[in-house]
């Protein structure tokens, strides 16, 4: 009986003191904010800081909101991504690793907020400069196809970046081909749509996304023969924040 | 008691935001690779605790910095303020020192508060076996995304052309990407993309406005956009830019003991 109580005594204290490090670490983190904030307030704009009882209480969420978010990253998220790239490339069936892929970038893209209310607004501008009907529906039916372009594009993004892990592909070619894609693009696509497509690449990556693509990015180039995680792991994420950039001024040129 | 409702929906709204990725993943781990789950209990408690962090995270941004965050923007870009009260003065680029100044300080802050950047750095720190420094890399991203930003809100009170700071931007990138060490060359581009997530695009996003509609000249809806662009271009350089530093300095170090 005793040393079943010591044995989970023991693992408390140790959760708890790990639990208080990570605790500290966001509370560092939050301090840069404050002070810019708490600057240009008081010195600068010279004005009392509105509603400190929320700021307070909110900073303290956000505090600990970090908190949780990074210690159930390092216990669920990376080893569930990496368990997956090792488990794929044990089985070795290519295909299905890049299904797996593209279900990956397509489902995490297609439900991001930030990419709704970027296409929202898309659709609104579109409207505004009578590109499209101005109707209700007619923004609507807009920003769902740009929203269904980022998802594709995302979607493929990760699939092709996944094939170079695989073939141990050099990655400054596929960025300097990509930007070269990028830039011949913009000399034909309408000007409306040029800044929401540029903007569109950094949206795309959200907080969970992120994880887990590094995740499986650098699972599988440590369960290849031949790949080096640093070299080939990373890269996943810019492939999935240079295609959106090309696809929407391409769905900007078809539907304008 | 209002608090409360507000983090369930929060909570609500993030759970729903995972379910595509948890239904993926458990989808494939389940139907193609046909095998249990290890330390199912485990990853379970992680995902319930990255969706209750997330929550808070965002309840208390939406509390506590959006708000003020937003109405600062609104206030520094303003005539009144700009124009320092005169009525008479013709305003011109210069006068929005302080918003450059602001666009800086916001974005390196928000940047280090930034999770996926966090998530990024600390896989990059175990990957390098400890070469790659989390705060390191994390300092050096913050820098390029308040450079980047910085010229992103100078280039909307000027009124410039966007593509023409993207494109220019691609090619020191390119340059640098052959006589950077190769090593940090991927790590560098994904840092790009990591930026601009949850806290960095909503602050971002309301000094753009901002600008757009009180620089005299802008349209909100022309020259809102593109602040994120920059923000996902700079930190590219500025990663580089850290690798190709760390790599002199250690040349030198070794030609000095020589």
């Amino acid at each position: 009986m005793r040393q079943v109580f010591d044995v989970y005594w023991f693992r408390m204290v140790k959760a708890l003191r790990a639990f208080s490090r990570t605790l500290l670490g966001s509370l560092r983190d939050m301090v840069p904010i404050i002070l810019v904030i708490a600057f240009f307030q008081l010195f600068v704009l010279q004005q009392p800081i509105p509603d400190l009882f929320n700021l307070l209480s909110g900073t303290l969420l956000v505090v600990l909101g970090l908190t949780f978010f990074v210690y159930g990253l390092e216990m669920g998220l990376f080893p569930i991504g990496e368990s997956m790239a090792h488990a794929f490339a044990k089985k070795g069936s290519v295909f299905w690793l890049l299904v797996f892929a593209f279900c990956l970038g397509f489902g995490t893209t297609v439900a991001e907020p930030a990419l709704i209310a970027v296409a929202r607004e898309a659709g609104e501008v579109a409207a505004d400069g009578g590109l499209i009907s101005a109707s209700e529906s007619g923004i609507a039916e807009y920003a769902f196809g740009l929203r269904m372009s980022v998802a594709l594009s995302v979607g493929l993004a990760i699939v092709l970046g996944v094939l170079r892990i695989l073939k141990g592909w050099p990655i400054h070619w596929f960025i300097i081909s990509g930007y070269l894609l990028v830039v011949l693009i913009t000399m034909v696509a309408p000007k409306s749509i040029i800044g929401i497509a540029y903007d569109s690449g950094g949206v795309t990556t959200s907080t969970m996304t992120v994880p887990l693509v590094t995740a499986l990015g650098v699972g599988l180039a440590s369960s290849i023969k031949g790949r080096n995680p640093m070299l080939d792991g990373f890269g996943l994420i810019m492939f999935a924040s240079l295609t959106p950039i090309i696809f929407v001024m391409l769905y900007g040129i078809v539907m304008l | 008691m209002t608090w409360l409702l507000d983090f369930l929906s929060v909570l609500l709204l993030t759970v729903r935001d995972v379910l595509p990725i948890a239904v993926v993943i458990f989808g494939f781990q389940i139907f193609v690779l046909r095998r249990p789950i290890a330390n199912m209990r485990r990853v379970l408690t992680g995902f319930a605790y990255v969706i209750f962090g997330l929550a808070l995270f965002l309840q208390g941004l939406e509390q506590a910095l959006f708000p003020i965050g937003r109405l600062m923007a609104e206030q520094l870009t303003s005539i009144d303020f700009v124009a320092a009260g005169d009525l008479l003065k013709v305003v011109t680029w210069g006068d929005y020192y302080w918003v450059y100044l602001f666009a800086f300080a916001i974005g390196f802050s928000t940047t280090i508060a930034e999770p996926s950047l966090l998530a990024v750095a600390l896989k990059a720190r175990e990957v390098s076996g400890g070469a790659i420094s989390a705060w390191g890399l994390r300092l050096a991203v913050a820098l390029g995304v308040a450079i980047g930003i910085s010229l992103g809100a100078f280039r909307i009170v000027s009124g410039l052309p966007l593509h023409y700071f993207i494109i220019v931007g691609y090619i020191v990138v390119v340059v640098q990407t052959f006589v950077t060490p190769k090593i940090i060359v991927p790590l560098a581009y994904d840092s790009g993309g990591v930026t601009t997530s949850t806290v960095t695009v909503p602050l971002v996003a309301a000094l753009g406005l901002g600008l757009a509609e009180n620089v005299p000249g802008r349209s909100a809806l022309l020259d809102g956009f593109g602040l994120i662009a920059f923000a996902s271009l700079f930190p590219i350089m500025a990663v580089m830019l850290y690798a190709q530093v760390a790599e002199f300095l250690v040349k030198r170090k070794k030609r000095q003991s020589e």
